[in-house]
């Protein structure tokens, strides 16, 4: 009976550790296959060349990934530059001002916006946006514009990282112990001065991680930028172009390229940049929330 | 003077809080504004018939019923892994330990890794096995994304369970086993939640059953047939010219949305009863 048990607990304790390892060893799978799947066009070319380069020809062998490149950054820049401050606005409202009935009714409401689904987005986006800016915006800059462009893009995109940006701001707020901001209230701060020199100075490292993981997610979104964004190879010269982000890059051709060299490697580059970018910016903002961590345990 | 700073500034922060849920309200509204007259019982009850995508008879019961398959299927594959995992993590190594670290290191960027990069790489793996666009390789890749999501929600309500509860037990004479076994029935709301969730994202996902899944009129009657799924189906009839197509598309839009409204409100639902029965 004794034994039974034992070699249970003991089968079950092996199992779990190979899951573990398992679980590791796959982050590492991912980030090799994508590396040896690209590794002969950067063989072939130079890593520099392919990422500077504004020449796109598959057929001809020119694999210029400059203006996905640029495409990607324009979107998620815009989309950062509206969301950050509507969500800092709105989580400092939430943590510092919001009775609990509005706390409590807001938190379903970034659920929601968080579980809808990026198709939905790109729905909506081609519904509302795109004629917003057809029509409206656009014709008080440019003479012509689809509206599939980068501000469409960064409209939509935005609304997609909001909450994850209160999310993560609303923990980090949290995160400041009561007794400094008390402290601040009964030397005769107003709210407002206490957030401006207590809270936003206290939680900016905090800020920054957020908004780095924010732009590691819009970087890689995928549907519902394909969606609004045109789609046309070229190096954006306003918000009013139609632009190319990387994901839908490898959205559109992957599957279909096969016949041609290499562009399956070119795409697994995109893949695999993606891959270094969420790597690079989660390890950084990691660093970072373990900085704060560590520096609030024993205040 | 810093009363009115006061002021301003408070306005300024009701406003951005008012425009994120006029957000939400618009995306819902134009969803059901669009969608609703197009929204009939033939949608959910039918196969596409003949002529479907020019506008003819016919439903997507093909894009739900795939979508459910891949969704529990991927569900099974990722709960076999991430509870035991958690429960690994948070019982058997001890407390804040290298490896618990490393692996919660790696769940976190598995976590955000973006989905296409899961679907170029489910699909560089299937054709490495020989697979072809099926359920099964639908499942496989949705089971990459919806795991890390199931495990880092799992972990959060594992690690507030309070210590006595193992104490007791393993003082009890229980071995770790046995402990886990009475354990996961205190966390039975947690891991619902959890679970809703990942569902919640698996359904929704595109970009990962883009390559990997396939499209097909018909329901899938074995794992390597190709199966259709919700979002590819409102993506593909939103790029149709015919406008009854696109109709049907907005009809789709209300069909997932109404599955993520059901979700989301259920995990709000069971994570509070949840923060009640917790010791």
């Amino acid at each position: 009976m004794h034994r039974i048990r034992a070699i249970k607990d003991k089968t079950a304790r092996h199992f779990m550790l190979g899951i573990a390892i398992f679980t590791i060893l796959f982050l590492i799978v991912i980030g090799l296959s994508l590396f040896f799947k690209a590794l002969p066009i950067i063989k072939e070319k130079n890593l520099w060349e392919l990422l500077t380069s504004a020449n796109w020809k598959p057929s001809k062998g020119d694999f210029g990934f400059l203006p996905y490149i640029i495409s990607t950054i324009y979107v998620s820049l815009i989309a950062i530059l509206i969301a950050l401050p509507l969500s800092i606005l709105t989580s400092i409202y939430l943590n510092s001002y919001a009775s609990k009935n509005i706390r409590r009714f807001f938190e379903p409401v970034v659920d929601l916006l968080s579980g809808i689904p990026p198709v939905i987005y790109g729905v909506w986006g081609t519904l509302t946006i795109v004629p917003l800016i057809s029509n409206k915006i656009a014709p008080n800059f440019v003479e012509f514009s689809t509206g599939y462009t980068v501000l469409a893009g960064g409209i939509v995109l935005a609304v997609m990282i909001i909450p994850l940006l209160i999310s993560i701001m609303v923990e980090v707020f949290r995160s400041i112990p009561r007794e400094m901001t008390d402290a601040s209230l009964s030397m005769g701060a107003t709210k407002w001065q206490t957030v401006k020199k207590v809270i936003l100075r206290k939680s900016f490292p905090g800020m920054i991680a957020a908004t780095v993981l924010a732009l590691s997610r819009a970087f890689g979104e995928t549907m519902a930028v394909l969606m609004v964004c045109g789609n046309i190879t070229q190096i954006p010269h306003s918000f009013f172009d139609a632009c190319y982000p990387l994901p839908a890059l490898i959205a559109n051709n992957y599957g279909e390229m096969l016949s041609i060299p290499n562009y399956e490697s070119a795409l697994m580059l995109a893949a695999l940049l993606l891959f270094t970018i969420v790597v690079l910016f989660n390890g950084l903002s990691r660093f970072t929330l373990n900085q704060i961590e560590r520096r609030f345990q024993f205040s | 003077m810093k009363n009115l700073e006061e002021k301003i500034f408070k306005i300024i922060m009701i406003g951005a809080a008012i425009i994120i849920l006029g957000v939400l309200i618009y995306i819902i509204g134009t969803i059901c504004y669009k969608g609703l007259p197009a929204l009939t019982w033939d949608m959910i009850t039918k196969l596409p018939g003949g002529g479907f995508y020019l506008g003819k008879e016919g439903g997507v019961l093909n894009a739900i019923v795939g979508s459910i398959y891949i969704v529990f299927g991927s569900l099974a594959i990722s709960l076999i892994i991430s509870v035991p995992l958690v429960m690994y993590i948070n019982f058997y190594l001890p407390h804040n330990s290298l490896l618990s670290n490393v692996i919660r290191f790696s769940l976190d960027i598995l976590f955000w890794i973006p989905s296409i990069v899961y679907g170029a790489f489910g699909f560089a793996l299937m054709v490495y096995l020989g697979i072809k666009a099926s359920l099964i390789g639908g499942i496989i890749t949705v089971a990459m994304l919806i795991m890390p999501i199931l495990m880092r929600s799992l972990d959060e309500v594992t690690r507030l369970l309070s210590r006595d509860l193992p104490d007791a037990l393993l003082s009890l004479g229980a071995t770790k086993y046995e402990m886990i076994k009475v354990l996961i029935r205190q966390l039975m709301p947690g891991l619902i939640t959890a679970i809703l969730l990942a569902i919640g994202r698996g359904i929704g996902d595109a970009a990962t059953v883009l390559f990997t899944a396939g499209y097909t009129d018909n329901i899938p009657s074995s794992l390597t047939q190709p199966a259709a799924t919700l979002p590819l189906s409102i993506f593909f009839q939103l790029g149709s010219p015919v406008e009854e197509v696109q109709n049907r598309a907005y009809a789709s839009a209300i069909i997932l949305t109404l599955i993520i409204l059901a979700l989301s409100f259920s995990a709000r639902y069971f994570s509070s009863k949840f923060s009640k029965n917790k010791i």
